[in-house]
């Protein structure tokens, strides 16, 4: 059934939606507007003059090489984050709805990751992995196996997923606990009745039951890896070994505030930006058709 | 096609028992009917029956196993649910074919055991939709498709028409009926509706507080309950209860005995013509028969069924009540009915 009122005065309604248009407008349309208006100029190098270099900012940075690595940094980041995050995720929940006993400590405890800042995850991921002091990288060391993330470009990449993961985990295992949590048990035990196994019963029940949550967690872990991940990659390898974590979000940020490009930073932005919604359409358009029964 | 034979049964959460021992033989074929209020435990059982909880004490036989360790899915029922439980992602050819591809029944079997099913249920137009796109009374019959197809040898059904409306549920009555019937499957049906245990049960088990209180052919439960409880659960409106005994010649009750009276056997007569009087405070028409209320002499509220073109008393008269000394009986202090 649709809702709708109807507003007797004509100017009632724009009033209502003013404060949101507002906000959207003076930190979304502003500077995405100034970040298009600047990727088609370059600064000489005291910033004094700007020249109009037209779609010169873009030329440059699709013919240069660390520019296409960095896609590339970006897709294996932002995939290796969002599957990690949300399969370990929905595995902690499927363990969590087991619990029956003490379940509300236990769900709490699992909810505090979230709290922590990503810039403090960082720090607590290179205290633990520090090549020098940090004790995980001393077991290891134990082992036979020589940690040095900021040597190794695998190795850090692998640490930048880790804790960027980790900090994810707790929100998407939230919401899988909530969407396991709803769907009824009866349905489950029918399942069980029709003969399935516990497996048979998640793979062919519970999980495509759970594809409403799990498409949202995905759009939601895909914008979290691609941006919020910044403040993790910033202190534990500032996008290094020679770039092998510079995801696309950090290189605007290092291209524009420590290079001091400001036209390119801006270029990157508005690629970035076209991006992320293109793959948001993208997952719109043809996975949230699926997911609907 | 299987008997069942529950023995003392007993289920307790933590220290709390629910069930206190239950012991029951179902024969093959057989329609069982388990009925009480709600909270009596009769789902409860239902359900350790399927295997979706565990049996504290006591066995539970199907056929010739005790199946008191074994999955649902090794105990060769189906269940149909009381919100139907169906598989809302699925069709309802899917949600009929589930347990059957799970069981890897090849796929031509599949298709004419469900194809058989849905002409049974008169399902064949919907067999591609999802339970959504469908009314409550289809929903009903697809979950009832989905235990067909597998061929069980028990039917459990947990109060599977109480989501339905009225007519809806008089229909699906007959119709669960008739399929029992022509299947010959055993089944064990829950409810908390005193008509649907009548209509539907060869035998029912009367429960209260986790207790059969009573086991036995629906008229035969009707016309001799073994307990104040049967006597006033079954049959609308319920037994009429009177504290005092008004047989001819008899002495008073027992303390806390008490007498009961179905409100059709009673005939109304002239005032003190009767066994006793009674005061009439209304009467309800129905057509067919029209119930009248009021209280005895003594206080006790007392209802009486008369033919529906019989002349109605008027309120805040006085009228006797003729009664079958035979047709009266008598209860002890726990409930229990005594032969007198």
């Amino acid at each position: 059934m649709e809702k709708r009122v109807v507003f007797d005065n004509r100017w009632l309604p724009y009033l209502l939606v003013a404060p949101q248009l507002l906000v959207t407008f003076v930190f979304f349309f502003w500077p995405a507007g100034q970040a298009i208006y600047q990727s088609a100029f370059i600064p000489d190098p005291f910033g004094l003059k700007t020249q109009f270099v037209g779609l010169g900012n873009f030329e440059y940075l699709f013919g240069n090489r660390y520019y296409r690595e960095s896609f590339l940094t970006t897709a294996v980041f932002s995939v290796l984050v969002t599957v990690s995050a949300m399969s370990f995720a929905l595995w902690l929940a499927v363990l969590a709805d087991r619990v029956i006993k003490g379940s509300s400590a236990y769900r709490t405890l699992l909810i505090w990751p979230y709290a922590v800042a990503p810039a403090i995850a960082g720090v607590l991921w290179l205290f633990m992995f520090n090549p020098f002091t940090g004790i995980i990288a001393w077991m290891l060391a134990q082992l036979g196996y020589t940690w040095n993330h900021t040597l190794d470009g695998g190795q850090a990449m692998a640490l930048v997923v880790a804790a960027s993961a980790w900090k994810q985990i707790s929100y998407n295992f939230l919401f899988f606990l909530a969407g396991l949590q709803a769907i009824p048990k009866s349905v489950i035990e029918a399942a069980a009745i029709d003969g399935a196994s516990f497996w048979r019963r998640f793979w062919t029940i519970v999980f495509p039951l759970l594809s409403p949550t799990t498409f949202f967690l995905l759009v939601v872990n895909i914008i979290y890896a691609f941006f919020d991940t910044f403040g993790v990659i910033h202190t534990i390898t500032k996008g290094g070994p020679e770039q092998s974590t510079t995801i696309l979000v950090y290189k605007v940020f290092s291209d524009g505030f420590v290079g001091q490009d400001l036209g390119s930073s801006a270029a990157q932005s508005v690629i970035l930006l076209g991006l992320v919604g293109v793959l948001t359409v993208v997952q719109f358009r043809f996975i949230e058709r699926r997911v609907h029964y | 096609m299987a008997e069942i034979k529950l023995e003392s049964i007993r289920k307790s959460y933590g220290r709390t028992e629910v069930i206190h021992g239950i012991d029951a033989e179902i024969s093959d074929g057989e329609f069982i009917v388990i009925v009480g209020p709600s909270g009596c435990g009769k789902s409860t059982l239902l359900r350790m029956v399927a295997g979706l909880e565990s049996i504290t004490s006591g066995d539970i036989h199907i056929g010739d196993r005790v199946v008191n360790r074994l999955e649902p899915r090794e105990r060769d029922i189906a269940m149909v649910f009381q919100n139907y439980a169906l598989y809302p992602h699925m069709s309802v050819f899917d949600n009929m074919a589930y347990g059957l591809k799970i069981a890897n029944v090849p796929k031509a079997e599949i298709q004419a055991r469900v194809a058989e099913a849905a002409r049974m249920l008169e399902l064949e137009p919907y067999l591609d939709r999802k339970p959504r796109q469908l009314s409550g009374g289809q929903r009903q019959r697809v979950a009832m498709g989905r235990a067909i197809v597998r061929k069980p040898a028990v039917f459990l059904f947990d109060e599977p028409l109480s989501n339905l409306d009225a007519k809806l549920r008089v229909q699906m009555r007959l119709e669960i009926k008739a399929l029992q019937r022509k299947l010959g499957v055993t089944a064990l049906y829950v409810t908390h509706d005193q008509v649907e245990a009548m209509t539907l049960a060869d035998r029912m088990i009367v429960m209260n507080g986790g207790v059969a209180e009573q086991i036995g052919a629906p008229l035969d439960v009707y016309a001799n309950p073994a307990t104040l409880f049967v006597a006033g659960f079954i049959g609308s409106p319920p037994m009429n209860v009177l504290s005092h005994d008004i047989r001819p010649g008899r002495g008073a009750l027992d303390p806390g005995a008490v007498i009961g009276v179905r409100p059709e056997h009673i005939d109304l007569v002239a005032p003190g013509a009767g066994l006793i009087d009674l005061d009439v405070a209304f009467c309800e028409p129905l057509g067919a028969e029209t119930l009248v209320h009021g209280t005895t002499a003594a206080g006790d509220k007392l209802v009486v069924r008369i033919d529906g073109e019989v002349e109605l008393p008027a309120d805040g008269t006085r009228i006797g009540l003729s009664i079958d000394p035979a047709r009266i009986l008598v209860f002890d202090a726990s409930g229990r009915r005594i032969e007198t």
